[in-house]
């Protein structure tokens, strides 16, 4: 919500930078936490597309008003259909 | 069996010694024989808010280092039947006592207690392990500003790492007129991002300051606004469901034209 002089309230802002700091505190304070994420995301993935490099790189970002997580995948090639179980 | 619940922050300058204190008079008012710990070794603080400082003869140090038996430290109060106060060590730092001594302390207090409240220093250091050794459960105080929440989180997980159940959270020092013009977070802000069950909301409250000053907690009497908010807090404690007062929303007609005109 946008106040009489076009800013935004206060409690918005500590709202959006809350979320913001507790994004990078908890990822932080639990090493395992971003590792466990990168193995799901890359197990998932895997079913659909052979990934190449260095492998799945996962992020947290601050992109304005808010945390977005950010997945940088290098793909070696698509497979022919996704979810290689289920053929 | 009496059961230990301490009472932390993360931040510092929160309100821990003032819940430990006002709760444990509202819980001694239920007729539940409580004890308070003042877990802050080197700044101990819950004594003058009870005004019971000159009434301290052992401390928790005493008690540990084997110089005085542990019911020879307790004080009791005697405005209130029921309440008691196992002082700090005012001289000595936080590693005079240890968390293994500390689990014993508090163990020995549950035979005698039903409620044993653990008033936790800042931080998340020894102070804060020790303060938690013993605990059941927590309560977690946050005042409604961003650092205070975001200490408050780390808690939150180092109590889930230390295997206390789900903590539950007070928040001290709510303006609602602030919440209302939108230039504080609300109650539902808080516990929405911290994803804990609240126990409580106490309001900013000028008594607070006048009853500190005097030494007789804001809960012994019947006109603070906080006061009553820690007696329903006490009966949460206990158990009881007792409904929230809607402090972030301003009610009635007045208060919804109000809001619709973006006053306090
Ligand atoms: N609801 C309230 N309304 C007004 N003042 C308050 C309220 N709660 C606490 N205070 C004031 O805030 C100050 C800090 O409170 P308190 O000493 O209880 O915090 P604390 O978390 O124990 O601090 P520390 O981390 O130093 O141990 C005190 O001066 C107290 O009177
Ligand atoms: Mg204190």
């Amino acid at each position: 919500m946008l106040n009489f002089f076009g800013r935004s309230q206060s409690r918005d802002v500590a709202k959006n930078r809350l979320r913001n700091v507790l994004a990078h505190d908890r990822a932080d304070t639990s090493p395992e936490f971003m590792e466990h994420l990168r193995d799901d995301v890359m197990r998932i993935v895997s079913e659909y597309v052979e990934v190449g490099g260095q492998g799945v790189d996962l992020q947290l970002q601050s992109v304005e008003d808010h945390v977005a997580l950010v997945a940088n995948i290098p793909v070696k090639q698509l497979r022919r259909r996704g979810r290689p179980g289920n053929n | 069996m009496g059961e230990v619940i301490v009472i932390t922050s993360g931040k510092g300058g929160v309100g821990k010694t003032t819940t430990t204190a006002n709760l444990g008079v509202a819980l001694a008012q239920l007729g539940l024989k409580t004890c308070l710990v003042d877990a802050d070794i080197g700044l101990r603080n819950l004594d003058v808010v009870l005004g019971l400082e000159n009434r301290i003869v052992y401390d928790l140090v005493d008690v540990v280092e084997g110089f005085c038996r542990l019911k020879q430290a307790l004080i009791r109060d005697k405005r209130l039947d029921g309440l008691s106060l196992l002082p700090a060590a005012q001289t000595k730092d936080k590693t005079a006592v240890t968390p293994e001594q500390m689990r014993t302390v508090t163990d020995e207090l549950r035979q005698e207690f039903d409620y044993i409240l653990v008033d936790s220093p800042a931080g998340i250091e020894q102070g804060f392990r020790n303060a938690i050794a013993g605990a059941d459960r927590a309560l977690i105080v946050a005042t409604p500003e961003v650092a205070s929440v975001r200490d408050a989180d780390r808690i939150i997980g180092l109590l889930e790492a230390a295997e206390i159940p789900p903590a539950r959270l007070i928040v001290n020092r709510l303006r609602p007129g602030m919440v209302r013009k939108g230039d504080m977070m609300s109650v539902d802000d808080i516990v929405d991002i911290l994803a804990i069950d609240l126990i409580g909301v106490v309001p900013e409250d000028e008594q607070i300051v006048v009853t500190t000053n005097r030494g007789e907690p804001a809960a012994m009497s019947r006109e603070s606004r906080a006061g009553e908010s820690y007696r329903s807090i006490a009966r949460r404690v206990r158990g009881e469901e007792v409904p929230f007062a809607e402090m972030d929303e301003p009610t009635g007609f007045f208060g919804r034209l109000r809001r619709i005109f973006g006053q306090a």
